[in-house]
């Protein structure tokens, strides 16, 4: 075993540095594939995608008679920043409507309710009256969790008693909205697999309620990704937009190491755009997500 | 996304038509298709490489037996390998003086605060006397859930005020655990990244006073690459006794197991498989490695079925699967059995055949589907469940009539059940599987 971890970190130190030398000076080898091939798997891109930008990337190369690695690199970045910018992310802090109603949802432990308070703090910047609904009835403390940021951000959390039915807790939240003239709302829901069929169905009752007691809410519906999941985070997003309709994407825990390579399928193949990143467990690690940037981060050891 | 390999080495091998020995070339093929299912299963690329390398070693020249077709060969290979690397499941290591104390590590969100509860109800059941340690003050009210699962499942929970720093808490627990006489402390730290050096550094400090006899990195089935990073700085920082892999009850493939345990070294223990305290179970290697390759977790079904069905059906129908007699009867037998075991879009997807006939279906228009099978099965008279191909024309007009559906449906049942009685016969030719049947 401590060979392959000797290995392994031995790798990790020295996959990007050789590929900074393979896709620098030098003309293209088999190796620079093959360390072009590295990087992007390691990133969680995942293998068919992998596939598809190499094969894209050699006729480019052909194409365009690039000799020189590093004007590979170069190609390569420019494939993976359209590959984000197909379905470019189009949020916008104002609203004309009278309540605008965002639903939060995603598997459990992917950082919906540390993101909702994020998201708070930042439309409250903006001027908006925000109020918070805790329809995660199922989790022990995910109610309390809310109320404290809540709190923090000094903005009203509606509750039920344990164990109600999330979309009571749901339409209570709707009303005491209107009567508090609140003119965002933001749902928080209990994380679920999306293979659980019963549990979707609680989702589309929730979204049912927003629907019928808001005109053409919930407005946006933001799905909550780990940054350090796989390619099952491929799986989530078609899951959850399938049950419930999926107008955009919040990639977590990006201060961590993983590169969260997922998002390219996420946005090109599946057409959801990523809105946020998170970026740490304070309420001000949150930034737009900046495709420059995050291609950029993909390439940095 | 992920189809059987099974099935895609099987299209390769027919592609090449031959059999005996396989060759150089023949593996490398076949090889092809393992890396991808491997790296789409999430497995680390590096892992992955050194792997197949083995299996490499392993498949060429192999002679081919002449029950397994060449890609079946292959498979074995691949699970054989796959089962090495994975290891046996480990157990939990308590002996010693009381109080024992097991230390849960992990990143966020990756579920240490639901298994702190599953590992407690689990000792309790065994005997032990749990006491849980609320030890993470940073995510709001982290706290209060450890305390209101502890209040649910009635296990006493050791916490403090937020701001009393972690290390202390978890040693005061020691105290309040000898004072109180709990034989096994858990505890239940703040999720971290590993880089972080400050809250590294901060278990290293809960570690050195509370000397864990198991530190367990609790991790979520759905990691990506990064997991041989994650488990290798958790490893080297704090020296792991063991894996738990968590929301294994998704679709997720689990590749980060092999990743991690390759890295590491030490033993998966446990697989958490749903949100409910008792959502916890013993790791398998062989369930996790069918998993991994897309092969469907036949032997959890047979056990789960073992536990559920009914004794006497199940033996009948095991018998008719042996003698690969397997009709309508039968057929509906079973489906009556798989409902009365619960949500059954779950289980139909643990059966490889099941998984391409469940396909297409939503889970809803299963129960749906299931009682018009029932139906139309009740609608048949004895000896057409037996013999399906009496089944004219004008007979399936009858049943249709019969039981309120179109003939469409009986002709689309009939298919369905021709799926499942091939099915049963691959199975009925699974060795294992005989065995584990042949037992009462
Ligand atoms: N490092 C890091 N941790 C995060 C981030 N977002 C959320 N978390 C943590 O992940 C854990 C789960 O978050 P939570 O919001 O409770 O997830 P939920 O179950 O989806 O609501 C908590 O410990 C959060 O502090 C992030 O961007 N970076
Ligand atoms: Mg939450």
């Amino acid at each position: 075993m401590a060979s392959l971890r000797d290995t392994l970190s031995r790798t990790r130190n020295s996959v990007f540095s050789r590929i900074q030398t393979a896709l620098g000076q030098s003309d293209i080898t088999d190796e620079t594939w093959e360390e072009l091939e590295m990087l992007l798997l390691q990133a969680d891109v995942g293998a068919t995608t992998t596939e598809g930008l190499i094969t894209r990337l050699r006729e480019r190369a052909r194409a365009d008679g690039i000799v020189r690695a590093d004007a590979l690199r170069g190609a390569l970045k420019r494939e993976l920043k359209a590959l984000l910018l197909s379905h470019p992310a189009t949020h916008s802090f104002a609203s004309n409507r009278m309540l605008e109603v965002i639903m939060m949802i995603g598997v459990n432990g992917s950082g919906k309710t540390t993101s909702i308070a994020k998201l708070c703090k930042l439309y409250k910047q903006r001027g908006r009256k925000v109020l918070l609904a805790a329809a995660d009835t199922f989790r022990a403390a995910a109610v309390d969790q809310l109320q404290v940021w809540g709190e923090r951000n000094g903005v009203d959390v509606i509750t039920g008693p344990q164990a109600v039915d999330p979309g009571a807790v749901t339409h209570d939240a709707v009303m005491a909205a209107f009567a508090r003239k609140a003119d965002l709302l933001i749902v928080d829901t209990a994380g679920r697999l999306h293979t659980k069929h019963n549990l979707m169905q609680e989702l589309v009752k929730i979204k049912n309620v927003l629907q019928r007691t808001v005109h053409e809410a919930p407005h946006q519906t933001l799905i909550v990704i780990d940054a350090a999941n796989g390619q099952n985070a491929i799986a989530q997003a078609k899951g959850f937009a399938q049950a419930v309709g999926v107008t955009g994407a919040i990639l977590t825990k990006l201060d961590g190491t993983p590169k969260g390579g997922v998002a390219f399928s996420i946005v090109s193949d599946l057409g959801i755009p990523i809105l946020f990143v998170g970026t740490g467990e304070k309420i001000d690690d949150i930034e737009p997500f900046d495709a420059d940037a995050f291609v950029e981060d993909l390439f940095e050891a | 996304m992920f189809e059987g390999l099974s099935e895609k080495l099987q299209a390769v091998f027919d592609r090449l038509g031959r059999r005996g020995v396989l060759s150089e070339a023949d593996v490398d093929v076949a090889l092809r298709e393992v890396r991808l299912a491997l790296l789409e299963a999430d497995v680390n690329f590096k892992v992955v490489k050194d792997f197949l390398a083995r299996v490499r070693v392993r498949a060429i020249g192999a002679e081919v037996h002449k029950s397994l077709t060449p890609g079946q060969a292959v498979i074995k290979i691949v699970h054989d390998e796959l089962l090495t690397t994975l290891g046996e499941g480990g157990k939990l290591d308590l002996g010693g003086p009381a109080p024992r104390v097991v230390m849960l590590v992990g990143l966020q969100g990756s579920g240490k605060t639901t298994t702190a509860a599953k590992l407690a109800l689990r000792l309790r059941s065994a005997g032990r006397k749990p006491l849980l340690v609320a030890a993470d003050t940073y995510r709001p009210a982290a706290i209060t859930q450890l305390e209101q699962l502890g209040r649910q499942l009635s296990i006493t929970v050791h916490s403090e005020s937020a701001s009393v720093p972690p290390p202390v808490i978890c040693q005061n627990a020691i105290t309040r655990a000898i004072q109180g006489a709990f034989d096994v402390v858990i505890l239940d730290t703040a999720g971290r990244l590993q880089i972080d050096d400050k809250m590294m550094a901060e278990i290293e400090d809960v570690r050195q006073r509370t000397k864990p006899c198991e530190t367990l990195l609790i991790a979520d089935a759905m990691t990506g690459q990064e997991a041989v990073n994650i488990a290798d700085a958790f490893n080297k920082r704090v020296g792991l006794t063991g894996l738990i892999l968590t929301k294994v009850d998704g679709d997720a493939r689990g590749g980060a197991a092999i990743s991690m345990r390759a890295v590491t070294g030490v033993p998966i223990k446990f697989l958490a498989t749903g949100e409910k305290p008792d959502a916890f179970e013993p790791f398998h290697p062989d369930r996790l490695a069918s998993r991994i390759l897309g092969m469907g977790d036949v032997m959890t079904l047979i056990e789960k079925a073992q536990v559920e069905f009914d004794e006497k059906e199940t033996l009948r129908t095991a018998e008719r699967m042996m003698t690969a007699k397997f009709d309508l009867e039968d057929f509906l037998g079973q489906l009556r059995q798989i409902k009365k075991m619960g949500p059954i879009g779950d289980l139909l997807k643990m059966i490889p055949g099941f998984n391409q006939i469940s396909k297409d279906l939503t889970p809803e228009m299963t129960e749906g589907q299931m009682k018009r099978t029932e139906a139309i099965i009740s609608s048949m008279t004895r000896d057409e469940r037996r013999d399906p191909n009496l089944l004219n024309a004008s007979r399936k007009r009858r049943v249709a009539r019969g039981s309120g559906v179109d003939v469409q449906d009986v002709n689309e049942l009939l298919k369905q059940f021709k799926q499942a009685q091939t099915m049963m016969k691959q199975l009925s030719s699974n060795p294992r599987l005989r065995n584990m049947l042949k037992r009462p």
